[in-house]
């Protein structure tokens, strides 16, 4: 008897994903794939598709899905959320869609505390349109459009996500993982189906970063990417979880945002937060 | 009841329960009264972090089969419509709000129609149009939003209230449209598909370009049905009318005045106020210009809709333009000096 140990989850359709060779958007498709299959929710699910490679996502995904205006798609997740409070909403979007044009609002879905989980790929590029610099491209790092490298005097710095948002009430889970290895896949796959299990409990907003590649726009095979990303991106942006409630001992962002305005208020505040270290 | 706020609770009225917006004089009453009143009538109220976050709610919501809506004033339009092109492309109900300002920039914040162009030409980018309905009563501001969600739906497609400031300001008595119960089925719409259908995609991305062409042709043959039987425009005194006035919104009530002025000194004047801006009503307009001596647009703006009344006209008969700008309400006493002109002129001529 033959016994099937891996197959394409049930979440994705058959269609052919468009991505380059080695690049890590597959992995992550499929790690949301599973979190939906395993949560028995591509049913209730309804996805965003972003401005970027990944724009194709709609295709890819089996859940309902619709696709946002660049960096609108924290707006399209909110008004799909409020519209249906007892589905599924997930957002999908890379580092120039998200952090760019689309930063004021991912600010405020997390600042609101929407129950909507956001997927977001940081590769330190704009890869659809050929390799520009992204919000998260690194000091010196060569692309299309900083062809002498990032010049922070004119460029200004690359922005870490998780870590601004986690500083934000409603936010109920901000983590950031990569998927370079077997064992960080695994951890990947644990954080976004936590993420999703924050929203369907309600918990709050939650955000997976994962620390990505792109071998086509960085001039690397997909194995040098996966060095280069661990050599230079991982140290810039060090994984790791930023803020999660629940381990922090509170139900929802509302109890915890309340704690921490208690702190502020009696002067217990971490040193982080300007109270005495 | 004030205008802006007429505007809300017929929207409620109609079924909408979502609504999302952003503080801008001179509409920000309904915004106030849809945060009163929405919670009650068991929707949501949301303050957007902009302009271009509220249309991009009205789009999420839009497409998990809601009735949402959003509303602003000129400037803020202009953020919007990234948005309601997205919305056009994808096939999208909903409902806009423009209680115009004036402008070009920052403009002003008193009334003007000097949205026009952008109502009916150019909201955002690429082919596409939306139905545009001009009230000049809050009464109409009642009965049209409530219309509008309903056309929405039928079209699949963004319907503009294109008022202004005078309307949303004004109070005036109304008679409030009983709440809907009933709505459209949307087939289309992404609920979740409970492993009963295959996924249901909202999109407005097409990378083959004859398939967007198809689109783009099917949107198209669609408008053309909305040119065919939604254009409405209201007469008054037009049958024996020399000079007839084309006026839309809070003008149409100034062109009236002076009309009925006009009448008293025995210049026979009459009025075409369009109601739809868009579907235009060239079928009204184009049947004045051959009984007519001449047309008169008075707007509230530089002269736009001029434009599309000399398109119906064809040269038939002169077009002429009398409007004020910059939040300027023009006055019935100039409005009828205007038409005085236009009667000399005809008494002058060979006819």
């Amino acid at each position: 008897m033959s016994r099937v140990v891996f197959e394409r989850p049930d979440a994705l359709t058959d269609m052919q994903f468009s991505y380059c060779p080695g690049c890590t958007h597959g992995i992550v498709h499929r790690l949301v794939a599973e979190t939906l299959d395993e949560l028995g929710i591509e049913g209730t699910t309804v996805g965003i598709a972003p401005v970027g490679c990944s724009v194709l996502a709609y295709e890819f995904f089996g859940c309902d899905m619709v696709q946002a205006a660049h960096g609108r798609a924290p707006a399209v997740a909110t008004g799909l959320k409020r519209a249906l409070p007892d589905n599924v909403v997930f957002a999908y979007q890379g580092d120039g869609d998200l952090a760019s044009i689309g930063m004021a609002e991912t600010v405020h879905a997390a600042t609101r505390g929407e129950k909507i989980t956001i997927i977001f790929i940081n590769n330190a590029i704009y890869g659809m349109t050929g390799g520009q610099l992204a919000p998260t491209s690194l000091p010196k790092q060569v692309t299309q459009t900083s062809p002498f490298g990032r010049d922070v005097d004119n460029d200004g710095f690359p922005i870490r996500v998780v870590e601004m948002l986690s500083t934000l009430d409603g936010v109920a889970l901000a983590q950031r993982v990569t998927v370079d290895t077997p064992k960080n896949v695994r951890a990947a796959k644990r954080a976004i189906k936590k993420a999703f299990e924050y929203q369907v409990d309600g918990v709050g907003y939650t955000i997976i970063e994962v620390v990505s590649t792109c071998p086509t726009n960085w001039g690397l095979s997909p194995v040098d990417a996966l060095q280069w990303m661990r050599d230079n991106m991982l140290p810039y942006y060090p994984l790791g979880v930023y803020k999660d409630v629940k381990a922090d001992g509170f139900a929802n962002v509302a109890e915890a945002a309340t704690a921490r305005a208690a702190a502020l208020a009696a002067g217990n505040a971490p040193a982080s937060e300007g109270g005495e270290a | 009841m004030k205008g802006n706020e007429a505007l809300a609770e017929a929207a409620i009225r109609a079924g909408c329960r979502l609504f999302f917006g952003y503080p801008i004089t001179p509409q920000t009453e309904l915004a106030a009264y849809m945060s009163k009143r929405m919670g009650k009538a068991g929707g949501v109220y949301l303050q957007a972090e902009s302009e271009i976050a509220a249309i991009n709610m009205v789009y999420g919501a839009s497409a998990a089969g809601k009735r949402a809506m959003t509303s602003s004033s000129s400037p803020g339009i202009s953020l919007k419509g990234e948005g309601i092109s997205y919305m056009a492309g994808a096939d999208l109900p909903g409902v806009i709000i423009n209680v115009q300002r004036g402008g070009p920039g920052l403009g002003g914040i008193q009334p003007s129609q000097s949205d026009y162009f952008q109502a009916t030409r150019a909201t955002g980018h690429g082919d596409f149009h939306l139905i545009v309905l001009a009230p000049s009563t809050v009464q109409e501001m009642t009965d049209y939003v409530y219309r509008a969600f309903d056309l929405a739906d039928e079209y699949r497609m963004p319907v503009m209230i294109l008022a202004d400031g005078m309307l949303g300001q004004m109070m005036e008595p109304v008679v409030l449209p009983e709440p809907k119960t009933e709505f459209p089925a949307k087939p289309w719409a992404v609920t979740g598909h409970k492993g009963e259908r295959t996924h249901n995609i909202v999109n407005s991305l097409y990378l083959a370009p004859e398939r967007l062409e198809e689109t783009n042709i099917e949107r198209f043959e669609r408008y053309a049905k909305i040119k065919a039987t939604e254009q409405l425009a209201e007469e008054y005194l037009v049958d024996d009318a020399d000079i007839v006035v084309v006026a839309f919104g809070a003008s149409s009530r100034i062109a009236r005045s002076a009309i009925n002025k006009a009448r008293e000194q025995g210049i026979k004047a009459g009025l075409i106020r369009p109601i739809t801006l868009w579907p235009f009503p060239a079928d009204a307009i184009s049947a004045a210009a051959d009984r007519a001596k001449a047309i008169l647009t008075v707007e509230m703006n530089m002269g736009q809709m001029v434009d599309d009344v000399r398109l119906v006209v064809e040269g038939r008969i002169p077009v002429e333009f009398f409007g004020r700008a910059g939040g300027i309400i023009p006055t019935p006493a100039e409005t009828l000096a205007a038409i005085e002109r236009i009667a000399a002129s005809l008494e002058g001529g060979a006819r």
